[in-house]
């Protein structure tokens, strides 16, 4: 006999509509939101980044373009004006800082990205293989990220650019090689501690293979972590590029980046040309401060029982 | 009973290697985390385990699905060694023996909603299976675990303990498994929400047929659900009987301690009870007492328990002791 | 005049989810020597009470109404006093030995700086006196073991050393939060029978914080049943038992598994804890009681004595509940007869 009243009282449950769930990300999106300084500071990062795409629509000069007005007396001639066209001031050879500025943007903020993605994808993976197969494997892979980290890396990073010349490729080469060395020991750090919950412990009771294990249920167990450190990565590596171009080795010329701006402006300060160091360095600060409050902000959110 | 045993456990060993601590060759030191267990389990049969921390009980049911490296036999229905296979031929028993673990919150991934988490022994053992299907059967399997179908797509952190353990077993029945591992599946949970649990096993386990491996740290709790019950110490079998002869007529002295140990919410009883403590403190599993394992804290240890291995004899009520029976007040007294 | 006298006692946490009340107008006395239980599930407050009058609350945690030990106004008292409180006159046992224990303090140390500190003795007097105390909570070899550090003990005597500790300057009152959930049942029997006779020994009061209405069962006089932060119902500890008055009370009891009793099915009680953060707005009981009626969800129900030592917060009538709680099938008949004389005790009033 079958109860057709209860059946129809299943059929009734099973085609509720279903409800929507709040997931951990949704709750650290609104942890974040009410944290004051890490949303102004997304704002502003928001900001430079809109700079760093949209600057060139409205700049009057092109970045390459020499206002031979200006050069050669740029301390007097040289300086930030709306009626020249020259919002920020132009440099010692007369071309628009306000476009270089953009275009400099535009690099740091390149290098910065690209740098900490390599290091969270080649990090993350890499981290994550070694904490969770264990023993020897780990033993390897965690000795060669020791050694790599042994060697002095921005000499490394002067040689190669020495050896086989500057270029904006081996400079994005040299900051990928070393960027994810410290990332893949936190995450490895992590994933030990991950491994022995029981939840990764009930997949390999049922037999999900352990690529799959790393990818559905560890990786997405570290992204907090992961996250953190990427955003604070970030500024890190704006400033080994700006470091490495204030010596004069990084990006070349026409190719220009805040720290290539800040170098030549220092140089030039005593010539009475203060815009040409006060720009670059007043987006290079922002940004850094705006990403470490973001950074700290998400930690902040992902993690809030450290409080 | 003449039906074969659905798994049958032969002098089953489960050793870890700690590090020596000293150079790479020094030998590493053996914790012998389960020293030779022996048991049949049938088809549609309730075993519980019990013993304290350090009496290998998990570790056993770990071994028993492949999860920590044993020796020994565990035979299949079917005759297939389960101990020592290779992850491929395992990956057959894998769907047949399903696990529920202790932590209810800790054993589900915070980031995966809870269709996915229940579906995901289907998606790995039946890969054909469209969209639409697994979310069917997972919503059946909520709905006969007693949560609301229309909850498939809400996080673990927003449920409550009990309900997180509801999810545990439905990931676990959602294969049809033959035998299910419950490890502590209760001890995590409030009183009141254990009886749900436990009763929603029992009936589950009535309705589907399976066998069930109830692990616990006490004898209450098995009570209610097994059909024998296994008492383990320090990685040994002490005492193996049917329920109801097991508390009835405890033989072995560390059941009977166990047993006494237990309290009972009724004051006049509890004030009354003869309780039978233990002497000293459990030995190192990894320097365990010659011959008998418990016998440095029986009441009744003898020269023999010391020299000589007792070995886990009788017809249906089994016990490990070369001296079983009821304690006499003497004897407790004497312990004490 | 009681020892422990706490008035309308209120515990508010403030979290990112909004306000919790783990605590709701809470009134308790405790008296010189009384072992008092108070049991509860997790979310019950029953720990939070127990912090709250030792002013250990966390940072956003907030307790108003009124706490009174030995006369004297201890809430929300300045440092200085709780302090001199604490270490002398109220001690706590916790759950986990090894949170108190400092890791890297031979146990010697730890006990000898108590006693140098609130005692003013010296250094060998008070090494010695932690040796007689530790001896006292029946540590074998007490004198060689003082030297060891937390970890190198097993968890049952690290919770030795634990209330040996909070002996030291012999309190008034001790206040054991479930002191042996984390422990082996054969450990938590002897633990349990050690601080029944240290209580005995010491003339102490105590508050048994626990889960577990066994435990309770065997070391209590008097218990209180909390659930979502309120008393459901408080009475001696025979009569709880053998006659509760609380749908709660009845619920809980019938769900616990026992050794001693037979039956497959244990009872057990609907429905799920109620969230602290938007709790009922009547009884928090309500949602899963089996009596419930509509005025249940509107008000919370006073803590009514029905008899002498013996209140209950329900609005069900006592016969309805009574009657409620089926008489089990192998209880042996004198138990029924002792109900009826409690009963016409009851009516008495």
């Amino acid at each position: 006999m079958i109860d057709t009243q209860q059946m129809q009282s299943l059929a009734a449950r099973m085609t509720e509509a279903e409800v929507k769930g709040r997931s951990p990300w949704a709750d650290a999106r609104r942890r974040f939101r009410r944290n004051k300084a890490a949303m102004i500071s997304l704002v502003v990062l928001i900001l430079v980044a809109l700079f760093a795409i949209f600057g060139n629509s409205i700049a009057a000069w092109s970045n390459e373009e020499m206002d031979f007005e200006v050069m050669g007396n740029a301390a007097t001639m040289g300086m930030p004006s709306f009626a020249n066209g020259h919002y920020f001031g132009t440099d010692d050879l007369g071309r628009d800082l306000f476009s270089r500025t953009v275009q400099g943007t535009q690099v740091s903020l390149m290098v910065g990205l690209i740098g900490a993605g390599i290091a969270v994808i080649v990090g993350t993976l890499y981290g994550a293989t070694a904490g969770y197969v264990g023993g020897r494997t780990d033993a390897i892979m965690m000795r060669t990220v020791d050694i790599l980290l042994a060697i002095p890396y921005m000499f490394v990073l002067i040689l190669l650019l020495v050896i086989f010349g500057r270029s904006m490729s081996m400079l994005f080469l040299g900051i990928g090689l070393i960027s994810w060395l410290e990332m893949s020991r936190i995450v490895r750090g992590q994933t030990l501690s991950l491994k022995n919950r029981e939840f990764i412990e009930a997949a390999r009771a049922t037999g999900v293979p352990g690529w799959k294990i790393i990818i559905r249920h560890i990786v997405p167990n570290l992204l907090g972590v992961v996250a953190v450190y990427a955003t604070l990565l970030v500024p890190l590596m704006i400033l080994s590029e700006s470091f490495i171009s204030f010596l004069g080795l990084g990006v070349q010329e026409p190719l220009t980046s805040w720290g290539a701006l800040i170098s030549e402006g220092a140089g030039t300060m005593n010539y009475g040309t203060l815009w040409q160091l006060i720009f670059p360095l007043f987006f290079f600060c922002i940004t850094l401060f705006a990403f470490f409050f973001v950074g700290d902000g998400l930690r902040d959110a992902l993690d809030p029982k450290d409080r | 009973m003449t039906t074969k045993p659905l798994i049958s456990a032969r002098d089953l060993r489960v050793t870890f290697e700690l590090p020596s601590g000293g150079m790479p060759w020094t030998p590493p030191r053996l914790l012998h985390a389960v020293g030779g267990v022996d048991f049949d389990l049938m088809p549609g049969e309730t075993l519980g385990i019990v013993g304290e921390s350090g009496s290998g009980k998990s570790t056993l049911a770990r071994a028993l699905i492949g999860l920590v490296p044993a020796t020994g036999q565990a035979k299949w229905q079917d005759g297939t060694n389960l101990i020592g296979l290779s992850p491929r031929k395992m990956l057959k028993y894998r769907s047949e023996i399903q696990m529920v673990f202790q932590d209810p919150l800790a054993s589900l991934n915070p980031r995966m909603t809870v269709g996915q988490i229940i579906a995901e022994p289907l998606t790995t053992h039946h890969k054909g299976l469209s969209r639409d299907e697994v979310k069917r059967r997972v919503k059946d399997m909520m709905d006969r675990v007693g949560l609301l179908p229309n909850q498939i797509n809400r996080y673990p952190h927003e449920f409550s303990g009990g309900q997180c353990q509801r999810i545990g077993i439905a990931r676990a029945l959602i294969v049809q498994p033959k035998l299910v591992i419950c490890d502590e599946p209760v001890s995590a949970l409030d009183v009141s929400i254990q009886a749900q649990v436990i009763n929603l096993l029992a009936e589950l386990q009535r309705d589907l047929g399976l066998a069930l491996i109830f692990i616990a740290h006490d004898l209450s709790v098995v009570k209610h659900i097994s059909d024998r019950v296994l008492v383990m110490y320090l990685g040994r079998v002490m005492e193996l009987a049917e329920a109801e002869s097991l508390y009835a007529e405890p033989q072995h002295p560390y059941t009977q301690a166990l047993l006494s140990a237990v309290p009972i919410p009724d004051p006049q009883l509890e004030r009354n009870k003869r309780m039978i403590p233990l002497r000293g403190e459990l030995p190192s599993p990894m320097n365990p007492p010659s011959g008998c394992v418990f016998r440095t804290r029986c009441p009744r240890a003898q020269e023999l328990c010391a020299s000589h291995k007792p070995e886990l004899l009788g017809e249906g009520h089994r016990t490990a002791c070369h001296f079983p029976g009821a304690l006499l007040p003497e004897e407790v007294a004497r312990s004490a | 005049m009681s020892l422990l006298q706490i008035r309308d006692l209120n515990v508010r946490f403030a979290t990112t989810d909004g306000e919790v009340s783990a605590v709701n107008g809470i009134n308790l006395d405790v008296a010189r020597g009384e072992t008092l239980g108070i049991v509860g599930e997790s979310g019950s407050g029953k720990s939070q009470l127990a912090f709250s009058i030792m002013g250990l609350l966390a940072r956003n945690g907030r307790a108003t109404g009124s706490v009174r030990f030995d006369g004297a106004e201890i809430l929300n008292a300045p440092a200085p006093l709780l302090n001199k409180i604490r270490a002398e006159r109220i001690a706590m046992v916790f759950q986990d030995p090894m949170t108190s224990l400092n890791p890297y303090m031979r146990v010697s140390d730890q006990m000898a700086e108590v006693l140098m500190l609130h005692k003013g003795m010296g250094k060998t007097q008070a090494v010695a006196e932690s040796a007689r105390m530790l001896d006292a909570v029946k540590i074998p070899d007490a004198k060689g073991r003082i030297r060891l550090y937390p970890h190198e003990f097993s968890g049952g005597m690290r919770q030795r050393v634990m209330i040996a500790m909070a002996l030291l300057c012999r309190p008034d009152l001790l206040i054991a939060d479930e002191p042996t959930t984390a422990l082996d049942v054969t450990v938590q029997a002897q633990i349990m029978e050690l601080m029944a006779d240290l209580q005995r020994e010491f003339g102490m009061a105590m508050i048994l914080i626990t889960h577990d209405l066994g435990v309770v069962a065997g070391s209590c006089e008097r218990v209180m049943v909390m659930y979502g932060g309120r008393i459901m119902e408080r009475a001696p500890v025979d009569p709880i038992f053998a006659d509760p008055a609380h749908p709660y009370t009845q619920g809980l009891l019938a769900a616990i598994p026992r050794v001693d009793q037979k039956g497959d099915q244990l009872s057990a009680i609907p429905g799920s804890p109620p969230n602290m953060t938007h709790p009922p707005a009547g009884c928090p009981f309500a949602p899963r009681c089996a009596y419930v009626m509509p005025v249940c969800g509107q008000a919370m129900p006073p803590l009514d004595a029905f008899a002498p030592g013996r209140e209950r917060a329900c609005y069900a009538s006592l016969d309805v509940v009574r009657k409620g709680h089926a008489p089990q099938p192998d209880l042996p008949e004198p138990a029924a007869a002792d109900l009826d004389e409690m009963q016409e005790s009851a009516h008495d009033h």
